[in-house]
């Protein structure tokens, strides 16, 4: 295959569990929080990478989640100012709230700016964007599956990268929509297909409800294109996505997914 | 030393079963690179090679017809799930070893899927009634997305190593790694001592 295969940092390297402070929390929604996070050391991250979050109570129990970047992946960017407040040992994650999940409610309610937080990473080098690649992208992203993906909208600014992208995204509703100002601003620049699973703006003349083919071929990079593809969700959006692009002829090959838990919107 | 969560006390589904950063899951949640594969049972086969070269091959009916094992184990995925008594039937691979001429120096194997997924293992870790075959889940046929029909079953090591989708299993003189393993993941992924990521 092509530069997707061979990213630029790839060398075996270990990966310790590093001390950040959180130094910003914005609410993206009622239920989901950015977390910026200060970590000395950073080896900076390709796009769609995540960490490795660890929280240990007094008594010495612990516990951890992964979570996807958010940020820019710095990584093998040339020409990326030494910008420490930019880019250099800041990360962003975006925490959408699982009810009476373990990790998420006290990520997203009780961590303070100024606590600490152990995490290790970058992890993964398969759910990746290179930004020198010059081939047309594809993101398809469910609930909170879109963080890695912005993550990677991000770093094609930041690369100055002219690879065409497009974006659909799917939340339940307009209060469920992460990063909404932002996907708005890139407008012109990346073409974006909403999908309300549940309700949408009132503004809105489109349908209502999950995925299909037809949203699909409507708003994708034909097959002929052989655009990377990168599907991140939960696993029933991922499992019907995927299946349902192979069915109208995307090569399995160029289709790479990630998946977040176990259920979704 | 660990930093201290503030405030934090956690769910302490604790159970000496579960590894080390791992928690207890359900449900069966699902990882894998890209699309679900399918395959065609009609011309399904499952094979044993070494560097490439056949020495034993059985068809979907062959396979499925040999002695099964019902196997109940616990399984932890490096993505931090763990769950316990997950339910299978499926063939060992001692019985499929034994018929299989594998020389001493043939110590390790590399598992190959519809897909192109690949995972090495010690042959060792296949042997002595750790590793199968896997064809059913909880009583019903192997669903594609747990990998379907037919999937590697090694409780013992992190479950990326249970590949899904499987065809053969090639043996080797040498430790190559398989995919997730090029892609940062631990080459043996022994979730009691965390060997989840290069240099665990
Ligand atoms: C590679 C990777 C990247 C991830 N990136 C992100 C990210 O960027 N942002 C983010 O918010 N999450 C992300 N996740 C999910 C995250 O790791 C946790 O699974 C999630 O925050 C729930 O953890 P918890 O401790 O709050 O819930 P748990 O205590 O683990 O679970 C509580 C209950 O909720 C169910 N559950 C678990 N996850 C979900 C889910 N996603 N939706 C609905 N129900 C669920 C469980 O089955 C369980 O029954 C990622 C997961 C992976 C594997």
């Amino acid at each position: 295959m092509d530069t997707l295969d061979t990213p630029s940092d790839n060398q075996l390297y270990a990966l310790p569990w590093m001390v950040g402070t959180l130094v910003a929390r914005t609410a993206e929604t009622p239920t989901a929080m950015t977390l910026e996070i200060d970590v000395p050391g950073w080896r900076g991250a390709l796009a769609g990478q995540h960490v490795d979050v660890r929280l240990t109570a007094e008594d010495g129990y612990s516990t951890q989640r992964s979570y996807s970047l958010a940020s820019a992946g710095t990584m093998g960017l040339p020409g990326v100012p030494p910008d420490p407040a930019a880019h250099g040992s800041r990360i962003a994650l975006t925490v959408q709230v699982v009810d009476g999940g373990e990790v998420s409610p006290y990520l997203t309610e009780d961590l303070q700016v100024g606590d600490q937080i152990e995490l290790r990473g970058p992890v993964g080098h398969w759910f990746v964007w290179q930004p020198a690649d010059p081939h047309p992208v594809q993101l398809i992203g469910g609930g909170s599956g879109l963080v890695p993906l912005m993550s990677m909208l991000r770093t094609r600014r930041l690369a100055g990268s002219r690879a065409p992208f497009r974006l659909v995204v799917s939340v339940r509703t307009p209060a469920d929509a992460i990063y909404a100002d932002e996907l708005e601003a890139l407008g012109g620049d990346v073409e974006i297909t909403r999908v309300w699973t549940r309700r949408a703006p009132e503004s809105w003349t489109g349908p209502v409800g999950r995925i299909d083919a037809a949203l699909l071929e409507a708003a994708c990079f034909p097959p002929d294109e052989r655009a990377h593809v990168f599907v991140c969700g939960p696993t029933p959006f991922v499992e019907a996505v995927a299946d349902t692009l192979v069915d109208l002829g995307h090569d399995p090959e160029r289709i790479r997914t990630e998946r977040f838990g176990p259920t979704g919107p | 030393m660990a930093i201290i969560s503030r405030g934090f006390r956690g769910k302490r589904d604790v159970d000496p079963r579960i590894p080390p950063g791992q928690y207890l899951e359900r449900g069966f949640p699902v990882l894998s690179a890209g699309p679900t594969p399918r395959a065609d049972l009609s011309t399904w086969t499952f094979s044993i090679t070494a560097g490439g070269a056949p020495r034993a091959s059985w068809t979907w009916s062959e396979l499925t017809h040999l002695p099964h094992d019902d196997i109940v184990k616990d399984i932890h995925c490096v993505t931090k799930w763990s769950k316990l008594d997950s339910a299978w039937r499926g063939i060992s691979l001692d019985t499929l070893l034994d018929g299989v001429e594998v020389a001493p120096e043939e110590q390790y194997a590399m598992a190959h899927c519809d897909g192109g997924y690949t995972t090495n293992v010690p042959l060792a870790d296949l042997r002595g009634g750790k590793a199968w075959i896997a064809y059913q889940y909880d009583g019903a046929p192997l669903p594609p997305e747990h990998g379907g029909p037919a999937r590697l079953l090694i409780p013992h090591l992190y479950f990326w190593k249970s590949a899904k989708w499987v065809r053969s299993l090639d043996l080797m003189t040498e430790d190559t790694w398989g995919f997730w393993e090029r892609l940062g993941y631990h080459a043996y992924g022994d979730p009691w001592k965390e060997q989840r990521y290069w240099g665990d």
